[in-house]
């Protein structure tokens, strides 16, 4: 279908991006890499008024070093995502997760911060933002603020953006020498996870897991962290009976839907099947 | 000496893995796709569909619609009821089968989530998408109907209350009292065994690569309409006769046509409606399809209940087959709606040759898109319930499921044979097609290891599943047409022109929508009059260059329109004989022509079929009387069907943590006949498998219970992709078939009716130690994993954990 008219503009800095929203009025949206947008506009779910374009923003692009965490820029596309040597080395369950989304041809144009903004509960990237204790860094006309990424989620879709707002980068704290993996379960390669687990793990010289994090796709209207198996986990050995009594925790406080791929039960069952999978690939056991 | 490599006239064309030359075109997309036609002072057509499934239309106000900007006309039902008529159906299947009025856009009410119910007609296609918006419907809910069992049960809500039920006809067919078998009944209670399953063909989305589209010209003498149709000829005919425009006032045009798999069979609504805007504005009308409508209201495919009650002796001897069939019709009959269950009636015995047939198939109307033809079209339907039943009786008698089939099947020394559901099987080789799959297979390799996966409780198992399967191809003969009351006949045309340098021009009835057809006709004529390949044009999809035709669908064009051609061909081979005997001053007697030359037996003399056509064309030098033309045209209509067949071993590996399948091997071993060009048979093997395999595991349309259709686009009806299929091997045995010349059967849908069974069989054969019977399709992990669960629960033996 062809998508309702609208106004375009794609301003060269963030503050004349957060200027542009701000002088569209509230029907305005912005489009990063337009991967899910797009769809939407052409299916006419949604008919904003005008789209502010943040693909010219070169500032809200790259990873860079800051400290004790790495900073993703937002509009950095999941290729490059995948690609960067700091997030590869300081968040390497980022890059396991990216490299699971979609095709070659949407990780170029999709973007990590779009991703996070679009807040699709099936969205690989959410599980691993909760995961990782990100912080995102959001800019408006009343100029910045952070939000962890467990505020950052709060419905389906839904986030605590303010529609004047525009997510500027995801502040990553580094998780240097974590395994990681993330286990996704999905019934065709092109289609969204039913259930997927984002686990990454640090686990001592003597094979005792010092931390864990393990977050959930799709287990909730909005990503959740399974913190019942992380402390499951913290302290002990890594080895395949405490991590397959630890993912029996895995639905805990989740609250998953039904729909014709899956409906409560069986995502629950689902849920600890892949954590103990997640657990077991990142651990290497 | 041979100085030169020529390609040499006598390397045969036929057999040659030739690359397809519309390929370079197709791809590139420099070419022409309905949607890329331009014309000046076009209009676009957008259509405001039903999102009810069964409402009565209390009002619509069009009056802020046509105030946008670029509109030119909005239509309701009502301004168009009386000249849109009533969409046809060409297949009565009883004297008593009830068709409903089906218009093309809803005068008073809608029957199913898509149906659509006014149009818009504007300068741009956005400007008419705008507008569609803006139109105002007030709908009266109306009792939905969408269970198919509730829905043929008397007393159940009506889709047409004006039919007073909701059952189209009922069809029988009784080997006893046809004269080809004994009664079933009879077999049933005389057996040692009884088999007796329900299973489900879900409703399926054929989801072609190019959308539906149309473009109608009604400017000049004749209105023209081009479409992204697999039935040029046979919308025309269907247009003239049910908008009552003069046939030889309408020219259709298939351009380049990007899939169909049945799903362009079609006389479709928005073809008459770009038609009537057109003709009403006197301008030309484009209307291209978005995805999710194609999905919502384009025809669906499948959707039956199956119930088999199958008798067997102990020693695996199958005896009888009962089939009772409740076939979805959706809500409306459309072209053959009606007649596709009956395509499959015919094949419910397989490659078998049990005593006792009955089939009664109920065709029902429910709130949901009308079904119709879809890949195989009745045959795979057919071929999943007689191919998982026979797996069904081995595990009842304990026995293998190939050696349940080689007890049952036609032995190879016994063709031709008369089956029980009253055709003739020509020719086939089960025994070898099987013993080729089986080696390549290495089935008993795999079945060791499943031995070993079950001992050792390995949370994956291994399943095989077998599917032997046959079907018939080439339709059709048209007597056999006419005996089932279908509205047309089944034979195809062709023409062969030479032209003056040579060159040849071949024009065929059969309209190609991706199969092919081009190269492989080519590499037929090439070796007919030992022209080279690269000389033949194949010319199609137009009713004025190619006014006869019966189009392309039921794996036909190669079996029937490469006949056509043949014959076409070898009568310009006769009409040169004379002349070229002239040119030489010879006896006609004398002459033998082989590749492409005309020679004196027992001489050096001889003359080429393009220096006759030359000849031909100046005309300075023929025998008296002679007429200066080598053109030729033949209507070729077959005396049978073709019958191909083969052996599909499907290895899946079940997760039997989630219930995920993973197919790991698939070995089909084909025979469809003489093969024209191995690598086009590739890619309709290839494709065909992966489209069985997907109604086995990925595909279903679903409704929700107010009959909107959740699966409206790829996000939710999942078609696979090349990650999520197997490395396929594929050969073939090549036994020719005896009905026509070339020995061909046709390959067009075997993979897909074939694989399905295959790939369900060896689910079950993974779990079925697990307590589990059926898995409904689409085998969803889910299902599986919830089959898993409750069969470990019912069984009282100890789970294999």
């Amino acid at each position: 279908m062809i998508p309702s008219g609208f106004d375009y503009v794609a301003p060269t800095s963030l503050d004349d991006a957060v200027a542009a929203l701000a002088d569209a009025g509230e029907d305005a949206k912005v489009i990063a890499g337009g991967q899910s947008l797009m769809p939407v506009l052409r299916l006419r779910l949604n008919s904003p008024s005008t789209l502010v374009d943040l693909g010219r923003i070169a500032e809200l692009r790259g990873v860079r070093e800051d400290g004790e965490a790495i900073v993703v820029g937002a509009m950095t596309t999941h290729h490059d995502v995948i690609a960067d040597q700091l997030v590869g080395r300081h968040a390497a369950l980022l890059t396991d997760a990216t490299q699971t989304v979609a095709d070659p041809q949407i990780r170029h144009r999709g973007t990590f911060g779009g991703s996070l903004a679009h807040a699709d509960p099936a969205g690989d990237l959410g599980a691993v933002a909760v995961a990782l204790n990100a912080t995102l860094t959001v800019v408006g006309p009343n100029g910045r603020r952070d939000i962890g990424a467990e505020d950052f989620f709060t419905d389906f879709f839904t986030t605590a953006l303010e529609p004047d707002e525009i997510l500027a980068s995801v502040r990553i704290p580094k998780h240097t020498g974590w395994a990681a993996h993330y286990e996704k379960f999905h019934r065709v390669a092109q289609s969204w996870s039913m259930v997927a687990v984002a686990a990454t793990v640090d686990v001592d010289d003597s094979g005792v897991i010092r931390e864990a994090a393990v977050g959930l796709t799709n287990m909730s209207a909005v990503p959740v962290r399974a913190r019942a198996v992380e402390q499951a986990l913290v302290g002990q050995s890594a080895d395949l009976e405490v991590i397959r009594a630890a993912a029996e925790h895995a639905a805990e406080g989740a609250d998953p839907m039904t729909d014709p791929n899956a409906d409560a039960e069986y995502r629950t069952h689902l849920a600890k099947v892949l954590t103990r999978r997640a657990v077991v690939a990142a651990a290497g056991v | 000496m041979t100085a030169t490599v020529e390609p040499s006239a006598a390397e045969h064309e036929v057999g040659k893995a030739r690359i397809r030359k519309e390929d370079d075109h197709l791809i590139t997309g420099r070419t022409k796709w309905t949607d890329n036609l331009v014309l000046p002072g076009m209009l676009h057509m957008g259509l405001l569909r039903s999102p009810m499934a069964h409402a009565r239309i209390a009002g619509i106000d069009v009056e802020t619609a046509q105030a946008m900007p670029g509109v030119v006309a909005v239509y309701t039902g009502a301004d168009l009821a009386e000249e849109q008529g009533s969409l046809p159906n060409a297949w009565q299947i009883t004297e008593d089968m009830k068709a409903p009025q089906a218009p093309s856009l809803a005068v008073d009410t809608v029957r199913f989530a898509g149906d659509a119910v006014a149009m818009v007609i504007a300068r741009t296609a956005a400007e008419a998408q705008d507008a569609t918006e803006a139109i105002d419907v007030d709908y009266e809910d109306l009792p939905v109907v969408l269970d198919l069992a509730d829905a043929a049960s008397d007393g159940s809500d009506l889709v047409h209350p004006d039919l007073g039920t909701n059952v189209s006809a009922v069809w029988t067919f009784d080997s006893a009292e046809a004269g080809t078998g004994t009664d079933v009944e009879d077999e049933i209670r005389n057996a040692e065994v009884v088999v007796e399953r329900t299973f489900r063909q879900q409703r399926l989305i054929p989801a072609f690569m190019e959308p539906r589209s149309v473009v109608v010209d009604p400017t000049g003498t004749q209105i023209t309409m081009w479409s992204a149709t697999q039935v040029p000829h046979i919308l025309k005919l269907m247009l003239a006769m049910t908008l009552g425009i003069p046939e030889h006032k309408l020219r259709v045009i298939a351009p380049d046509v990007g899939g169909g798999f049945g799903g362009k069979l079609q006389v479709c609504p928005e073809e008459v409606l770009a038609l009537l805007a057109a003709r009403r504005l006197g301008k030309p009308v484009k209307y291209t399809e978005s995805r999710s409508e194609s999905m919502q209201a384009a025809h669906h495919g499948r959707d039956q209940i199956q119930k088999l009650t199958l008798a067997a002796r102990r020693d695996g001897t199958v005896t009888g087959l009962k089939v009772e069939l409740l076939a979805d019709m959706g809500a409306y009959l459309r072209l053959v709606t009606s007649g596709i269950p009956i395509l499959g009636a015919f094949m419910f015995n397989g490659i078998y040759k049990f005593p006792a047939y009955h089939f009664t198939c109920t065709n029902v109307f429910t709130n949901k898109a009308p079904t119709d033809a879809y890949r195989g079209a009745g045959r795979p339907e057919a071929t999943f319930a007689i191919e998982r039943i026979m797996d069904e009786l081995a595990t009842e008698l304990d026995m293998d499921p190939l050696e349940v089939r080689a007890k049952n099947w036609i032995a190879h020394e016994e063709f031709p044979f008369d089956t029980v559901a009253g055709l003739t099987y020509d020719s086939g080789n089960y025994e070898a097609a099987t013993a080729k799959a089986k080696e390549l297979f290495d089935y008993d390799g795999l079945r060791r290891e499943q031995a070993e996966r079950r001992e050792r409780g390995d949370t994956v198992q291994l399943g095989i599943g077998v599917s032997t399967f046959t079907e018939m191809c080439g339709l059709a003969p048209s007597r056999v047409l006419g005996s089932l009351s279908y509205g047309a006949g089944g034979w195809e045309h062709a023409s062969v022109r030479m032209l003056p340098t040579g060159k040849v021009e071949v024009v065929t009835g059969s309209s190609a929508h991706g199969q092919g057809h081009e190269t492989a006709f080519s590499q037929i004529v090439a070796d007919r009059l030992g022209v080279p390949f690269e000389d033949v044009e194949v010319l199609h999809g137009d009713t004025q260059t190619s006014p006869r035709g019966l189009d392309t669908y039921g794996s036909r064009s190669l079996s029937v329109g490469g006949m056509a051609i043949v014959k076409a061909a070898d009568r310009v081979i006769d009409k040169a004989r004379p002349l070229a005997a002239h040119l030489m001053e010879a006896s006609e007697d004398d002459l033998e022509f082989s590749d492409g030359q005309f020679t004196v037996k027992g001489t050096e003399a001889s003359v080429g079929i393009a220096d006759v056509a030359l000849a031909v064309f100046a005309a300075h030098n023929l025998p008296d009387g002679a007429e200066p033309n080598l053109d030729s045209e033949a209507t070729y209509d077959p005396d049978n069907f073709s019958f191909p067949h083969g052996t599909h071993l499907c290895a899946v590996e079940v997760d039997t943590e989630t219930g995920f399948v993973t197919v790991r091997k698939y070995v089909c071993v084909d025979d469809i006949g003489t093969v024209v060009n191995p690598l086009i048979v590739e890619g309709q093997v290839h494709g065909g498998l992966a489209q069985g395999i997907a109604q086995a595991l990925y595909e279903d349309a679903i409704y929700d219970e107010s009959g909107t259709l959740l699966t409206g686009s790829f996000a939710e009806y999942l078609v696979p992709g090349a990650p999520d299929l197997p490395h396929f091997t594929t050969d073939r045995t090549e036994t020719p078939a005896t009905g026509n010349a070339l020995g061909v059967k046709g390959v067009g849908e075997a993979g897909t009716i074939a694989s399905t069974p295959a790939v369900v069989n060896s689910v079950l054969d993974a779990v079925r130690h697990m307590g589990v019977r059926d898995v409904e399709m689409p085998c969803s992990p889910m299902r599986v994993w919830k089959a898993i669960q409750a069969g470990q629960t019912s069984s009282t033996q100890e789970g294999v954990r």
